[in-house]
This record gives structure tokens, sequence and C-alpha cells, in this order.
């Protein structure tokens, strides 16, 4: 990607010793400081404030400077100056300021984007994934065979407020007349941008590079066209990089540029601004490069929900659009169905008064809850947002691998079936937790609890949390420096919950399910039935030899019944056995469920 | 310091009110800097790009999408009724002519020669603004709307359904903890913004719709009754162009549960008022709330009423004796004012850590909630 419009030259890493990151949410803005305590970065101290973005306010940087003061007041270190920017030190004996200053940013209303392309499952399906790569939310996807009609089309584009437009269809010297007409229908719908005014809406073009010269004559006028390599230059290849990293660029240049106070902001900071998820993406690529894993992370927010994975090196990410914990709450129950939150919760609960519940919390999106029933239910709603936006990450993970991706004609129209191809629950080795409902858990055992609920990892697989939603600022340091920034990764940043073993496979409650035995640190051994869990003490810089005999039909990743042996981490939780199999089912009746939901949380102390 | 902001909604009893009254696009202002409007006057309009129909007219000729310019009958730019034809192909020898007639009326926007499609335009469709609230013209923005300034009682509700819209204040329920139900409803209240007190039952929405009423403003509504009247659920808090024919609005939350005291009596002091009613609430970027405003005497002087902007969030800041509402179980609903603001987080009956404050509610008690499930009752007449 090529990056927005430079700053100025961040110093060179060998003279940073004092560094103040923040990422300004939608709703609040973290700022971290991290300085070189005896030869070592480490993160010091945390702050943060409301993000103002927003009126009555309207400016990004007010935020900023809350949360920056914040980290003065407990750093007792002069940051911040009488007109509210960051000061700078002047020497290496200045006991005030910064090095440097970076920022992420996800405020701003997300990046809401139209598609089209040619055919839905091919074309028009690529220009999707390379929208959803971006980080998009994908409004509604055009194509020549989607059913409606070119004015049923056309009226639909012109609801529609995008903050820009992908264009794909045509392989490469292949369809030129469809292209052109998809061309011809959205350029007189006339798409409103949600910004109105001024602002020329984006139109990337990722199609048939030899329409190039017609496509750039049907939106000659009232459009900031770009052109980039076709997404699928032919059948069989899926070419996603260049459109993806154009959105991006657009993103920077134009959307966010609209945010109130940014153009401040971009001034104030050392390094380009960088979308959240984007800084977050690049930290989880680095952590599994560097420790050769495969690695899942999820960071639930208040309107979305993003998954991060990364298998065999290939990177992707979704945002799911209206999976959240505040604003989205309703959509989450919509979409889930109460009856299927219901499932996570021991607790009666009348169905009325939650759904009213939902309904303040989506009005009021700022509260927290105060008692435990409420905490209950959150963490249940919690886990059904998590299970949705795997399952849309699994159907679009196989096309987002990066540059360049081959795929047969079959694949692209088998694409529902076939999706979830790269993610693999079996080889998957770490998973990281991340955002508000996660990460300030008042137990780690039901972060720990609501990962494997949601994700149903198989096998061995480590869970960890982001200790204090630093992925993003480590992201973006890890630009600027990246040694500080895997040195505090590594030292203050995630927390290692524990081990999940679990195998894959399904049998009746109360039928063997597998034997372990630890060695090492601990020496112990067991079994465990069908529909069981248990949790096994091992501390957080604790490792144990650990084998695993499944019984028939189940399965460790060596095959059905076969043993398997790792070494296996502890963490702020330990080991979680867990015999409930995969996928995991509760009982239907109510009363039932409950019992069976009660004895879970009973045995890992999810609620002790 | 860092300043802790906390929302709030405004219920006030005098209030310098600006709308901020902008057409989509660019168009023409039509009132000065001066100029007292009524609500329903407008103030900007302009027309809006006429609807496009889309023909294949190549394909329909069965010619080369190349050959096309050279059959059109109609250039681009000029009208076409439906039925006017609009291409004819050359046939062979002069015979056999096939002609296509336009299926839409309007103007023809593009003949493309790499497609055959030939677009039609319909007839530009006007769009006017008006002021949503009786008033003075403040502020003219070239091209683009008006500000409208008023002294007003205001009320932000909390959630609203449907636009913008207008009527005389009726009170139909005696008491804030009053149930709005079917038999509140009566005849009369054609046209008004119907009053109720605690929760508005689906079958008092229905009669309002029934009677004709604009508006209905109560304390609460059922999330059942909310899918009942919409025929749908709201999964995010995103509303205003519903077309359900009434507009809705909820000034405490949803289940049942009372208006605060105090905007019910301003209400009703304004009862036989015209009120304007917008029910549009936005809860993402740009957090929008659903509003209520009573343009006062004409007369009044807006001198001394703090300035408010329509639609706009609000936020304060904490300090002891603000007055708040509590806005989450298991205290949803409950008013009083901040009696204690402890510096250290306090362990929640959740297991969680957060800042909390106390809150004097009546009967001398005090109750501990965290800060972030309050917000502030603001007003410019406390």
């Amino acid at each position: 990607m090529s990056p927005p419009p430079a700053t100025k030259t961040p110093p060179d890493p060998s003279r940073i010793k004092v560094i103040v990151a923040t990422d300004c949410g939608s709703t609040t803005t973290k700022a971290i400081l991290i300085e070189l305590v005896d030869g070592h970065y480490r993160q010091t101290q945390r702050g943060e404030a409301p993000t103002t973005v927003e009126a009555p306010f309207a400016d990004v940087t007010l935020g900023v400077t809350n949360a920056v003061t914040e980290l003065q007041e407990l750093s007792g270190r002069r940051l911040v100056a009488d007109d509210g920017t960051i000061i700078r030190r002047a020497s290496d004996s200045d006991p005030d300021g910064c090095d440097v200053y970076i920022s992420t940013s996800s405020a701003g209303g997300g990046l809401q984007m139209m598609v089209a392309g040619v055919v839905r499952q091919m074309t028009a399906e690529s220009a999707k994934r390379a929208a959803l790569g971006a980080g998009a939310i994908v409004m509604d996807t055009i194509s020549a065979n989607d059913r409606r009609r070119p004015h049923e089309q056309i009226q639909r584009i012109r609801e529609l407020r995008p903050d820009m437009v992908l264009l794909a269809g045509g392989t490469d010297g292949g369809d030129r007349k469809k292209v052109v007409e998809l061309a011809e229908l959205i350029a007189p719908a006339k798409p409103r941008p949600r910004f109105g005014g001024e602002y020329r809406l984006p139109v990337i073009f990722a199609g048939n590079a030899e329409v190039r010269p017609e496509v750039s004559r049907v939106f000659d006028r009232g459009f900031d066209l770009s052109l980039v390599d076709n997404v699928r230059p032919t059948l069989d290849v899926e070419h996603l990089g260049p459109a993806r990293d154009r959105i991006h660029d657009v993103f920077l240049e134009h959307v966010m540029a609209h945010a109130p106070g940014y153009d401040k902001l971009i001034s104030w900071a050392d390094a380009p601004i960088m979308p959240t998820p984007g800084a977050v993406g690049d930290i989880l690529q680095t952590i599994a490069a560097k420790r050769g894993i495969n690695a899942l992370g999820v960071d639930i927010g208040g309107a979305t929900t993003d998954v991060f994975s990364v298998f065999d090196g290939a990177f992707n990410r979704t945002v799911s659009a209206n999976l959240g914990m505040s604003y989205s709450i309703s959509n989450v129950c919509a979409e889930a169905g109460m009856e299927r939150i219901l499932r996570w919760v021991h607790l009666p609960m009348d169905e009325r008064e939650l759904r009213n519940r939902v309904k303040n919390k989506m009005i009021r999106p700022t509260t927290i809850p105060q008692t435990l029933e409420a905490l209950v239910f959150e963490q249940a709603v919690s886990r059904e947002a998590l299970r949705l936006s795997f399952e849309q990450h699994k159907a679009f993970a196989t096309s987002l691998k990066g540059v360049q991706q081959q795929r047969t004609v079959g694949d692209a129209f088998s694409q529902q079936a076939a999706g979830g191809t790269l993610v693999d629950a079996m080889r998957l080795d770490l998973l990281v937790a991340s955002g508000g409902v996660l990460s300030h858990a008042p137990r780690m055992e039901q972060t720990a609890l609501m990962l494997i609920d949601s994700f149903e990892p198989e096998g061995f697989t480590e869970l960890a949390k982001d200790s204090i939603f630093m992925m993003p600022h480590l992201g973006v340091l890890a630009s600027v420096h990246p040694d500080a920034a895997m040195e505090v990764f590594e030292k203050d940043c995630l927390v290692y919950l524990g081990t999940c073993v679990a195998p894959r496979g399904q049998a009746r409650a109360g039928k063997p399910c597998f034997r372990w035995e630890l060695r090492g640190a601990r020496d112990a051994r067991g079994e465990l039935a069908c529909g069981e869990m248990r949790l096994l003490p091992l501390g957080a810089d604790e490792r144990c030899e650990m084998t695993v005999t499944p019984e028939r039909g189940f399965d460790m990743g060596a095959g059905p019944g076969r043993p398997v042996t790792r070494t296996v981490r502890g963490g702020t939780v330990g080991l979680v056995l867990d015999a409930r199999g995969r996928a995991i089912d509760v009982p239907a009746d109510a009363a039932a469920r409950r019992a069976t939901i009660a004895r879970w949380l009973e045995a890992l102390r999810v609620y002790a | 310091m860092a300043k802790a902001f906390t929302p709030g909604l405004t219920v006030s009893a005098r209030a310098t009110y600006r709308a901020r009254r902008l057409l989509p696009v660019d168009g023409e202002v039509t009132v000065s800097v001066g100029d007292r409007v009524a609500a329903d006057d407008v103030v900007a309009q302009t027309f809006m790009d006429g609807d496009v129909f889309p023909m294949k007219v190549a394909n329909m000729l069965g010619a080369s999408p190349r050959d096309l310019p050279g059959l059109m009958l109609r250039r681009v730019g000029e009208q076409v009724a439906v039925g006017d034809t609009v291409a004819r192909s050359k046939g062979m020898f002069g015979m056999f002519r096939t002609e296509v007639r336009s299926t839409a009326a309007g103007t023809v926007e593009s003949v493309s020669d790499a497609t055959g499609m030939v677009i039609v335009r319909g007839p530009r469709q006007p769009i006017a603004v008006r002021a949503f609230i009786g008033g003075t013209v403040v502020e003219v923005l070239p091209r683009e709307g008006a500000v409208v300034e008023n002294v007003v009682a205001l009320v932000q509700g909390i959630f609203g359904i449907g636009g913008e819209t207008s009527g005389a204040v009726a009170m139909a329920c005696a008491s804030p903890d009053e149930e709005l139900d079917a038999d509140d409803v009566t005849p009369a209240m054609r046209g008004a913004v119907v009053v109720g007190g605690a929760r508005m039952t689906a079958a008092a929405i229905a009669r309002a719709r029934e009677v004709g009423a604009h508006a209905v403003i109560s304390g609460g509504i059922d999330d059942q009754d909310l899918r009942d009247v919409l025929g749908h659920d709201i999964g995010v808090a995103v509303t205003g162009s519903e077309r359900i024919g009434i507009t809705l609005v909820i000034t405490e939350g949803f289940g049942e549960i009372a208006m605060a005291a105090r905007t019910f009596a301003l209400l009703a002091s304004h009862a036989g008022r015209t009120a304007s009613v917008n029910g549009a609430t936005q809860i993402r970027a740009g957090v929008m709330r659903p509003e209520i405003v009573i343009p006062l005497d004409p007369a009044s002087s807006a001198a001394g009423a703090p300035a408010m902007s329509a639609g706009g969030a609000t936020a304060g800041v904490l300090e002891i004796g603000t007055p708040v509402r509590v806005i989450r179980d298991p205290h949803f609903g409950v008013l009083g004012t901040v009696a204690a603001l402890p510096e250290q987080p306090a362990v929640l009956g959740s297991g969680s850590k957060a800042r909390v404050l106390e809150v004097a509610v009546a009967g001398g008690l005090r109750i501990t909630v965290p800060r972030a499930n309050v917000e502030l009752i603001e007003g410019g007449d406390r």
C-alpha cells in the first residue's frame, strides 16, 4: 500500500527513548507512554478520554490532548504544551516531552462502500472481497445478474450514500460491453457521498484493463476516478492487492481527511496516521511470522467486529459491520436470535425484559453492566457476535490471500460452500482477543471461555488477550521502530490466558472422550468424558509436555484415536480441557441447558 | 486536568434554538435575513435529478452498438414522451424497419456506442426545505439554505421514529407515570402532538394513527410494540425515514418507564401550543436525538436564553449537585443529583472495576452507580 501524504521524518530509532502513541477509536481515545527503561522498551503509562470527533466538540485532537494529559499526570513528565500540542524533547537530558508521537484512528464512522461487478459469483464477489479485505462495510453489491432490473439497480444506487465505489468486471481482454454498461448505470445514478458538498465521489475501476478509456469517459465529470489492476485478470486468478491498497489510500486521503480535526492530528504525528484495524493486522502478521505459527485475532467493538487470520503466512481480514456490543447489539440479537443467545446463559431471565434492555443499550451505548446478571447476558451476546463474525471471516478468508491468489473456476462458483478452506480450527496455534467485552471482562476465565465457545478451537490452541488494546499502537510503532514494537509486544501487550485442549468429534454425553498426561513443570494424568470441561493450573511462565490420547471418533490433529504430544503453555487461566466436542451442543430443554452451562462455568470458575 | 464529559439530553423551558435548514444539493434560498417564517414555510428549494431509465436500444434494433448513434431519431438533450419513437433500424432496402419507442418520459441523457444503451432521465423532482420551526431567519447560506432562530421550549428525546412534523400539544395522560393506552387518544387529537406519560402501547399508537394525530410523545415503548408498529426489528439506531404516518418520540427508554416529571410538566405547560417534532435519531457517528421544539411567544426576547443547535448532542461535566438520570439497570430511570464523586474505582456487582458516583435520590437515599451509567439532565432553567 502506498502511504498517505508523509508528515515528517521520524528521528533515528537509536535516539528514540520516549514514545507517545494514541488510538482514536469511535468512542474512546487511548494513549500509551513507552519509555526506554534499563535498556528495554516498556509501556509505562496509559490514559484515555472520550473521542471528540463528534459535535459539540468536532475536533479529534481535543480527545488526544485529554488522553495524553492523563499520561502526563500519571508519569509526571510534561507532554502537553499550553496550546494543547504534544511536546518533543529538546535533548537527551530533557525531562519533558517525547521523541515520537504516532497515532491510529478508526473514528469517523468507518468506511462504507458500494461494489459492482459483471457476474455476481465472479468479478462482483472479487470486488466485494477486495473491499472487505480493505476494511470496508459493503452496503450493496451490484451485478449484471443480481436479479434486479436496471432501473431497480439505479434506484438502489441512488439511495445509498457510499464513501466510494469499487467497480470490477471482465477479465483482461474479456467482456467489454457489460462492464461499460455497469459504469453507465452507476454514473447517471450519481450516488451522493455521505459528506456531500464539494466531495467528488471516488470511483475505483478494477476491471478489464482494455475498457479503461470507455470507463474514464463515463466517469469524466463529478467523480474522482482511479484506475487500478484488474481484481480478476483471468478467470482463475484473483488479484486483490492493488484494489485494496487504493481503497486504503482513498480512505485516508478523502474519507478520514473529512473527520473534524484530522488535518491537525496529521500535522502532530511523526508518521502517517494508520487505520486502527490495519495496524492490528500488521502486528498480528509480525507475531505469526516471528513464531512461525497460525494466528487468529479478533477485535470486538461497539459497532463492528474485526477478525484477522494468518494461516500458512496468508493474511486475511474481515470486518463484520453491525456486529458489535453497543451500537449494534440489537442487530446481533436480531441476526442470532434470542434463543441462540440464551443458550449461553445459566440464570433464568425474562425475554421481554432482555429485549428492552438490549434496545436501551443500543440507544445509550456507553453504559456498562453493573450487576452480574447484566454481565452474563452481555457476555452471552458477545459469544454470538463473535461466532457470526467468525462465520463471515471463514466464508471470505479463502480469497483474501494477498496480492495474488490462484483459484479455479469451479472454486469460484462454489464459493459459499468452499468458504473456510484457509481457516482450520485444528491448525490454529494462537487466538488473540481484544475489544471491550473481552479485554475488560472482570475475570480472565470469562475471556477464555467466550473465546472457546465462539471460535471452537480444536487440538492445542494458545489463548491470549491484548492487555489494554495496545496492538494498534504497536502496529504503527512497528513502522517507526520495529524492535521497540516487538519488545513491548512480548513484555507488556499480550497476556497469555493459557492453552485450550479440545479434540474434534462428537459423541453422547458421558462416554469417554480423551486421556491426558502432563510431564515437566507439572506431572499429572486423567481422563475426560464427553460433555465435560476441566481446568488445570499452569502458570503464566510455565510449560509442560502434554500427551492427549483421544477415543475413537475424536481427533487431536493426528487422526481419529491417535495420541498427540505437544509442549503446552500456561497462563493466567491455565490449561482448559474441553471435551464438549465440536460443534458445541447444549440441551434443548431450558432447565437442562442451564444446568449444563452452570456445570461448565463452575468447572472453569468463570463467575466464581 | 483531563475533563470527564458525560452525555445528556436537553429539557429546557427556555432556550434560543437555531434550526439549520439545508438543501441536499445546491439550489435557491427563498428567504432573507430578518424574515419571519412559519414552520411550514419553504426557506429553500431545488430540483433533484429525475429517475433514470435505461433502454438497450441497439439490442432491440438488432444493430451493433457502434451503429446506434446513426439510428437515433432523438438526440441527446431532446425531450421524449412515453411511446415516442427514439430509434429506427435501416431495415433491408428500406423495408422491415424496426422501431424502438421510449418507455419513459424525460430527456435523452446519453447514447452509448460501446453498449448500445440509451438512457432517458425523467423530469426533475422538486425538493423544498421548510422552516421546521416558526421564527426569524438569522442567516442565509447562499444556495444551501437558511438558519431560523426562535426562543423555544425544548425537549430532546432518547429515541424516535419518523420525520419532521408539527401540531398542537395535546395532553393525553394526567401524570407522567400513566401508561398511554388507546382509550386516552380521542378524535379531537387529529393533527395533534399527543403527549402520554409512561409507556406508549401499540394500541395507543394504532389509535393515534387512526385519528390522524401527527406525533406521539411518551416516556417509553416496549420493544415488541415497536416491532409490531414497524413490521420489523431495528438493528441499529439510525431512524427518521420510516413512513408509518406518524412520528414517535420516547423521552426515557424502552420498557415500562415514566416520563421525567420535569419533562412532563414542561410539555403540559404548553398544551395547545404548536410544537415541531422530529423523530430522527442517529446513534452512530454524529449523534442526533429526536426533538420536540415549542416556539414561545414571538414577542419573547432571546436575551439570556442559552443557545441550542438542532439535533446536536450535548455534553457537560459531572459535579456535585448536577442533576442526573440513571440509564442502566438495576436503577434504570432513577433521577437524582450527584452526591459524591469518589476518585478511586470501585468493584461493581458484576465484578468489574469502574469509576463510580453516588446519586442522592428521593427519600434521602444514596445509590452508587458507574459513572458511565448516568446522563446529565441538561436545561437552561435548572
